[in-house]
C-alpha cells in the first residue's frame, strides 16, 4: 500500500513531535491535577470529611485522566521505539518506583472508604500521597536528566548500554526540576480544589496553591538561567541530516555544546512563546487563586503546565534523547521513529480517535459539574470514595 | 533456574502477566453482564434487576481497580526489561498497544466513573450507555492487546530492515486480521465471560446455599448460566481453532503440548496421558485416542503432523541458512561504512535467508563464531528450541478438563434456570449448589494455564522464529531486576490480599435486597418468567 505516501516522512516525524507533546502535555493538565490534590491530601484536609471532600473532587474523572499516562507509553512505543527502549531501561529503578506509586492511586480510591476503621482510612491517604507525589517528583527529575543528556551508548545493532546509576539521576538540576514538576502539579491542583469545592478545604487548597505558584515560579526561572549560562550543556547536530533518513540514530553526528539549548530561540524567534505562556500562565495562576475567578485560575494553571512544558521541548527540538557518553547516538526527531507507515497508520488512528475522546471526556466533567463540599459527602457517605 | 537477566526477566513477565490475568478476565466478562442485567432493568422498569446492576457493579470495582493498577506495569515493562525487543518490533508491536489506549481504555475507564458515580446524574437510558461503554472498552482493549500477541506467535505483516535494524510493518492490514490473533480474541473474551459467569453463579448458589437473597440470586444464575454455557461453547470451539491454527505456524508448540516426538502416519492418535521423558526423547509411557489429534489440528484424516524430531530436523536447516543471511548483513555493513556497494551476490544471500536471521541469533549462545558453527554446536541450538514438554503437556489438559466441566455446569444451571428449578435446589439437590461454590476459582486455573500453555508454548522465541528471547532483554543487572520483581510479588501479594479480604466482606454483606421478604417458597416458571417478574 502506498497510501502512507501522501504525507512526506518527515512530514509525518515533526506531527508526531508535535503530538507526543500534545499528549504529555494531556497528561500533566488532566492527571497533572490529580496529582496536585493527592500531593495536597494531608494538607488540606484534617478531618475524614474534609479529605473526602479533596478526593471526590477527583474520584469520578482521575481514572480517565490516567489513561493519558498509559497511552503516553503506548503512543512512544509505537511512534519513538527508540526512546521507548532507551528511556524507560535506563531509567529502570526510578520507573519502578514510579510504577509501584501509581499502583497504589486506583487502589487508595476505590478500597479507602470501603471500611469506617480510622486507621485503615489514614493508611489509604498516604498511598495516595505517596502515589500522587513520588511520580511529580521523579517525572520533574527525568525530565531534569534528558535535558542535561543521559549516559547510553548504542552499538551497531541499535542495542543499548546504560552507563549510570540510580543515584547518579539526582543532579541539582534535575532535582531542581523534579521540585518545579512538583510545585506545577500542586499549583495546579490547588486551583483544582478552589474550582471544585467549596468551605475549608478550598480556602487552603488556594493558600498551598499560592505557594507553589511562587514556587514554580521562581524555580521555572532559575532553570532557565542555569540553561541560559550554559551550566547545563545543550547538543547539536553537526553532521548534514536529510529528514526523510531511515530511523538509525547512529547515522548522524552530534555535539556537546554549552548554550546550544538556547539557539531555537534565535533560530526560530516564535519559540519564545512556550516559555512566555509559561511565566504568564503561572504568574496568572498566582494573582487568580487570591480572587474567586476560579475558571480562568483554573485555565491560567493550565497554561502554565502547557507553556512550562513546551519550553522542555522546543529548546531540545530536534533532541528527544541526547547521549552524554556518546552524543552520536542521542535520539532525535529524524532518526528515532517508527517507519513512515506506522507514523501514517497511527496518524490515522489518532485523527479518529483523539476527538472523540476529548468529546466524551468534555461531557463527563460536564454531567458530574457541580462543586463537592461537606455536605454533599454526607448525603453521598455511601457511594462516595 | 539460574540467575541470570534472562530468566529473571522472563520470570518477572510472567509473574506480572499472571496477576494482571487474575483480574482482567472477571473485569471482561462482568462488564458484559452488568450491562445485560442493566438493559432488563431499563427494558422492564423492574428495581431488583436495578440492585443486581449495584450488587454486582460493587464487586466488579474492588476487582477492577487491580485489573487497571497491575496493567500499568503492563504498558511499560517491554521498555523496561526487554528494551531490545522494543527496539526490535516497536514499529509493529507498539501500534496496537498506543490504540488500546486511545479506542480501548479511555472508553472503559472514562465511563467506568460515570458508572458508580453517575445514577443520580443521568436518565436510566444514559446510564445504561455508560455502562455499555465500559463493557465495549474493556473487550476492545482484549482486542487490541491479542493482535499484539498474535503477532508474537505470528509475525505477519512485516519484515526485517537491515538499515535501521528492526521489524517494520509492510501490511498494517494483515497485523490487524492475523489469524491467530483473532482465534485468541475470541478463545480469550469468551473465557472472560465464563469466569464471570462461574463468579455469579457460584456467589448465587452460596446465597441460595444460606437461604439469603433468594430473589436475587435466581435471576443471577438465569442471566450468568445461560450467559456462561454460551460462552463455556465458545472457550472450547475457539480453543480447536487457536489448536489448527497452532499447527499453522506453531508446530512446535503443539507438538510439545502434545508430547510427540515422532511424526505419525495421518491421522495422528491424541495422548490423553503421557509420562514424557526429556532425557530418552520419548514418552515412557502414554494412552493414545487413536485420530483425534490427526482431527484437531488438520481437520482431514491425511495430512501429517510433524513430530518434534522432525521439527529440530528442520530447525537445523534454518538455522544454517540464518547464519547465511547473518553473515550477508555484516558484509552489506561493512560495504556501507567504507562507502563502497556490496556484491550482488551477497545482497541476494541476504534476501534469500533473512526470514531465517532470528535462527542465528539461537545459534549465538552455543558458537563463538556463528560462520564456524559445528554441527554439535546446530544440533544443541536446535534442541535448545524444545520447550519443556511435562508443563506444556498437562497445562493444556488441565485446561481442557476444566473446559468441558464448564460446559457441564453452566450447561445444568442453564437447564434448571430455564425450568424454573434453580431455586428447588435449596431443598433438593444442594450438592449442586456446592458444586458450583466450589467450582468458583476453576476458570482462573483454566486461564492461567492457558496464559501459560501459549507463552511457555512459545519459547525460546520472543518473536515467533525471528528473535529469541535471550536477546531481547535489557541492559540491566541482577540485582537491579531481583530488586524489581521482589518488589512486584510484595506490592502485588500484599493488594491481592486486601482485594480478596474485601470481595469477601461485600460478599458476606450481601446485596440491598429493597424490603423485599427473605426466603419465598420455591417457585415454578420458565426463562421468560425471570426477565418479567
Amino acid at each position: 500500500m502506498i497510501l502512507h505516501e501522501l504525507i512526506d516522512y518527515s512530514t509525518l516525524k515533526l506531527i508526531w513531535w508535535l503530538l507526543l507533546g500534545i499528549l504529555l502535555i494531556g497528561f500533566a493538565v488532566t492527571d497533572g491535577f490529580d496529582m496536585g490534590v493527592g500531593t495536597l491530601l494531608p494538607f488540606v484536609g484534617e478531618t475524614d470529611t474534609e479529605r473526602r471532600v479533596a478526593i471526590n473532587s477527583i474520584g469520578a474523572t482521575w481514572e480517565g485522566n490516567q489513561v493519558w499516562f498509559i497511552l503516553g507509553g503506548g503512543a512512544i512505543f509505537a511512534a519513538w521505539p527508540p526512546l521507548y527502549a532507551i528511556s524507560f531501561s535506563g531509567f529502570y529503578l526510578a520507573m519502578f518506583i514510579v510504577l509501584a506509586a501509581m499502583i497504589l492511586r486506583p487502589v487508595s480510591f476505590k478500597y479507602r472508604s470501603k471500611r469506617p476503621d480510622p486507621s485503615w482510612r489514614n493508611g489509604w491517604d498516604w498511598a495516595l500521597f505517596v502515589g500522587s507525589f513520588v511520580p511529580a517528583l521523579v517525572f520533574g527529575v527525568a525530565v531534569g536528566n534528558v535535558l542535561e543528556g543521559v549516559p547510553f551508548t548504542l552499538d551497531r545493532d541499535l542495542r543499548m548500554t546504560y552507563e549510570g546509576s540510580f543515584f547518579g539521576l539526582f543532579t541539582p538540576f534535575s532535582l531542581l526540576c523534579g521540585l518545579l514538576s512538583v510545585s506545577m502539579l500542586v499549583m495546579h491542583g490547588g486551583a483544582w480544589l478552589g474550582l471544585k469545592t467549596d468551605g475549608i478545604v478550598a480556602v487552603r487548597g488556594r493558600r498551598y496553591g499560592t505557594v507553589a505558584a511562587f514556587a514554580a515560579l521562581v524555580l521555572f526561572a532559575l532553570g532557565g538561567y542555569l540553561v541560559y549560562s550554559g551550566y547545563v550543556e545543550g547538543y547539536r547536530i553537526t553532521s548534514e541530516i536529510d529528514p526523510n533518513m531511515p530511523a538509525n540514530p547512529l547515522f548522524k553526528k552530534a555535539v556537546i555544546e554549552g548554550s546550544a539549548w538556547m539557539a531555537n530561540y534565535s533560530t526560530y524567534p516564535w519559540m519564545m512563546i512556550a516559555p512566555a505562556l509559561g511565566f504568564l500562565g503561572t504568574f496568572g495562576a498566582l494573582i487568580g487563586l487570591q480572587t474567586r475567578l476560579e475558571m480562568l485560575t483554573f485555565a491560567c494553571s493550565k497554561l502554565a503546565v502547557f507553556g512550562i512544558i513546551s519550553t522542555v521541548g522546543v529548546s531540545m527540538f530536534p533532541f528527544l534523547l541526547p547521549s552524554s557518553v556518546q552524543p552520536d547516538a542521542s535520539l532525535t526527531v529524524w532518526d528515532a521513529s517508527s517507519s513512515h507507515q506506522t507514523l501514517f497508520n497511527m496518524l490515522v488512528a489518532t485523527v479518529i480517535f483523539l476527538p472523540l475522546v476529548l468529546a466524551y471526556t468534555a461531557w463527563v466533567y460536564k454531567v458530574l459539574w457541580g462543586k463537592v463540599d461537606e455536605a454533599t459527602i454526607e448525603r453521598d457517605n455511601d457511594t462516595a470514595y | 533456574m539460574e540467575l541470570d537477566i534472562v530468566s529473571l526477566s522472563r520470570l518477572q513477565f510472567a509473574m506480572t502477566a499472571l496477576y494482571h490475568f487474575l483480574f482482567v478476565p472477571l473485569t471482561i466478562g462482568l462488564s458484559i453482564l452488568l450491562a445485560t442485567m442493566e438493559t432488563v432493568y431499563v427494558m422492564t422498569g423492574r428495581e431488583v434487576w436495578k440492585r443486581m446492576v449495584k450488587f454486582w457493579g460493587t464487586l466488579f470495582g474492588i476487582n477492577f481497580v487491580l485489573g487497571v493498577a497491575t496493567g500499568l506495569t503492563m504498558e511499560f515493562q517491554f521498555g523496561m526489561n526487554w528494551s531490545y525487543y522494543s527496539q526490535y518490533v516497536g514499529d509493529v508491536f507498539g501500534a496496537p498497544l498506543a490504540i488500546e489506549g486511545l479506542m480501548a481504555f479511555f472508553l472503559e475507564a472514562t465511563f467506568v466513573g460515570l458508572f458508580f458515580f453517575g445514577w443520580d446524574k443521568l436518565s436510566k437510558r444514559q446510564h445504561l450507555a455508560a455502562t455499555w461503554a465500559v463493557a465495549m472498552g474493556t473487550n476492545l482493549s482484549a482486542l487490541w492487546i491479542l493482535i499484539a500477541n498474535g503477532w508474537m506467535q505470528h509475525p505477519v505483516g512485516s519484515e526485517f530492515n537491515p538499515q535501521t535494524m528492526r521489524m517494520e510493518v509492510t501490511s498494517f492490514y494483515e497485523v490487524l486480521f492475523n489469524p491467530v490473533a483473532q482465534a485468541k480474541f475470541v478463545h480469550t473474551v469468551s473465557a472472560g465471560y465464563v469466569t464471570a459467569s462461574l463468579f455469579i453463579v457460584g456467589i448465587s448458589a452460596w446465597y441460595l446455599l444460606k437461604g439469603r437473597h433468594i430473589e436475587i440470586a435466581r435471576r443471577s444464575i438465569a442471566v450468568a448460566a445461560a450467559f456462561g454455557f454460551a460462552s463455556a461453547l465458545s472457550v472450547v470451539v475457539l480453543g480447536d481453532e487457536s489448536g489448527y491454527e497452532a499447527n499453522l505456524n506453531q508446530k512446535m508448540k503443539l507438538a510439545t503440548i502434545e508430547a510427540m516426538w515422532e511424526t505419525e502416519p495421518a491421522p495422528a492418535s491424541f495422548n490423553l496421558i503421557a509420562i514424557p521423558d526429556m532425557e530418552a526423547r520419548d514418552n515412557s509411557f502414554a494412552i493414545e485416542v487413536p485420530y483425534v489429534m490427526g482431527l484437531i489440528a488438520t481437520r482431514s484424516l491425511t495430512k501429517e503432523i510433524p513430530g518434534i524430531k522432525e521439527l529440530v530436523e528442520r530447525s537445523k536447516d534454518r538455522i544454517r541458512q540464518g547464519v547465511i543471511a547473518w553473515e550477508a548483513l555484516q558484509k552489506i555493513r561493512a560495504a556501507d561504512d567504507a562507502g563502497q556497494t556490496v556484491d550482488e551476490a551477497v545482497r541476494n544471500d541476504f534476501v534469500i535467508n533473512q526470514h531465517n536471521l532470528g535462527y542465528a541469533y539461537l545459534l549465538m549462545p552455543f558458537a563463538k563464531d556463528l560462520t564456524k558453527a559445528t554441527n554439535e554446536e546446530i544440533d544443541a541450538a536446535a534442541w535448545s528450541a524444545v520447550p519443556n514438554i511435562w508443563p506444556m503437556f498437562y497445562g493444556f489438559r488441565i485446561m481442557v478438563a476444566c473446559g468441558f466441566f464448564f460446559i457441564l455446569l453452566t450447561g445444568v444451571f442453564f437447564f434448571l434456570a430455564s425450568t424454573g428449578k434453580v431455586e428447588g435446589l435449596r431443598f433438593k439437590g444442594r450438592w449442586l449448589l456446592h458444586v458450583a461454590v466450589l467450582s468458583i476459582p476453576l476458570p482462573w486455573i483454566a486461564c492461567e494455564m492457558g496464559w501459560f500453555v501459549a507463552e511457555y508454548g512459545r519459547q525460546p522465541w520472543i518473536i515467533e522464529g525471528m528473535l529469541p528471547t535471550h536477546a531481547a532483554v535489557s541492559s540491566l543487572s541482577v540485582t537491579e531486576v531481583l530488586l524489581t520483581l521482589a518488589g512486584f510479588v510484595a506490592l502485588y501479594s500484599t493488594l491481592l490480599v486486601i482485594e480478596v479480604s474485601l470481595m469477601l466482606k461485600y460478599i458476606r454483606k450481601g446485596p440491598d435486597d429493597g424490603g423485599e421478604p427473605e426466603a419465598m417458597p420455591a417457585r415454578t416458571g420458565g426463562m421468560s418468567s425471570i426477565a418479567a417478574e
